[in-house]
């Protein structure tokens, strides 16, 4: 299935969760949020989140700003 | 200042009435002695796709110097952006604190008043302690606090111009009547500025590039923290009224 990432398409397998899409990326574990589909997921719920075929992942990080 | 004068933002006191933007500095050393000379317990940060160039090393960085997150919504254009944005923060940086800006366009960078009001609206019902960057508007400071901000943060003038206040008395129309804390926000870009904003009733200041980009931005760190603290003591002392003639400071003969 296809899954757009920071507005990238990638390919993952299909039932891929949250968590795993996060691992086979290399994600930090701290300092991240991630978003599906407009909608914060929390960490504790990364596990539980099976990604759909078109869905949009958002993941930032904090980086020097004003 | 001393901790006899301590701000409080939120419910949380901070020593130090100076925010530092982490913004523009070159490298991440450069960025560490300007904020050990700046005596500032927060500072912000912005928000980015993970896969950018530019790092989290500030965090590590902030955490090792025991100073406060404000993670901002910079480049945000509508409410919806910025909500989204700092639920995002929350989650990253576990803090409720954030710093709403929505930008207008990219050539002024002016806050778009109508998306700040409505995204100050929702993030404070949602809990967090909004430190809302508005226009040196009077009315719209005094809608932001009625909208549950924690604090109002008007600028001087617009992002990285170093123009300073242009519009002083609009800044002191806001002090007079405002009952949460003031944080001049933009615009500052050297010592006097920032002094001038303390003088005029603000609480804090909040600057990034006039250190950061300034030719040396530790000496400058340390200039901004005496001239607000020099600015606070002036405002608390109590100023002189302006005359238009002379008088003698020396007994007549």
């Amino acid at each position: 299935m296809d899954v757009e990432v920071n507005g990238e398409d990638r390919e993952f397998a299909d039932g891929t969760t949250l968590a795993g899409l996060l691992e086979q990326l290399g994600t930090a574990q701290r300092g991240v949020a991630v978003a599906v589909d407009g909608t914060v997921v929390t960490r504790s719920e990364w596990q539980d989140v099976v990604l759909a075929d078109g869905a949009k992942v958002e993941i930032l990080i904090a980086v020097q700003g004003g | 200042m001393t901790s006899e004068d301590p701000l409080v933002i939120g419910g949380q006191k901070l020593d130090s009435r100076l925010v530092i933007g982490t913004g523009g500095a070159s490298n991440l050393a450069v960025l560490e002695r300007a904020l050990v000379g700046s005596g500032t317990e927060l500072t912000t940060v912005a928000m980015r796709r993970a896969d950018l160039e530019g790092g989290s090393g500030v965090l590590d960085l902030l955490r090792r110097l025991g100073i406060g997150l404000l993670p901002n919504t910079a480049g945000c254009r509508s409410a919806a952006e910025a909500v989204l944005t700092a639920r995002l923060a929350r989650e990253a940086l576990e803090t409720d604190w954030i710093k709403l800006e929505v930008h207008a366009d990219d050539r002024t960078l002016l806050p778009e008043p109508f998306e700040t009001l409505d995204a100050a609206e929702q993030l404070a019902a949602d809990g967090f302690t909004v430190l809302a960057y508005t226009n040196d508007d009077p009315v719209l400071a005094l809608r932001l606090e009625e909208a549950g901000c924690a604090a109002v943060m008007p600028l001087g003038a617009p992002i990285g111009t170093g123009l300073g206040i242009r519009n002083p008395h609009n800044i002191e129309l806001i002090t007079a009547r405002a009952g949460v804390p003031i944080v001049l926000d933009a615009g500052i870009g050297t010592a006097s500025d920032a002094a001038l904003a303390m003088e005029l009733g603000c609480d804090a200041v909040l600057l990034s590039t006039a250190v950061t980009r300034a030719e040396d931005p530790e000496r400058m760190a340390a200039a901004m923290r005496n001239a607000v603290e020099a600015g606070r003591l002036a405002r608390l002392a109590g100023r002189i009224p302006q005359r238009f003639w002379a008088q003698a400071s020396s007994p007549p003969r």
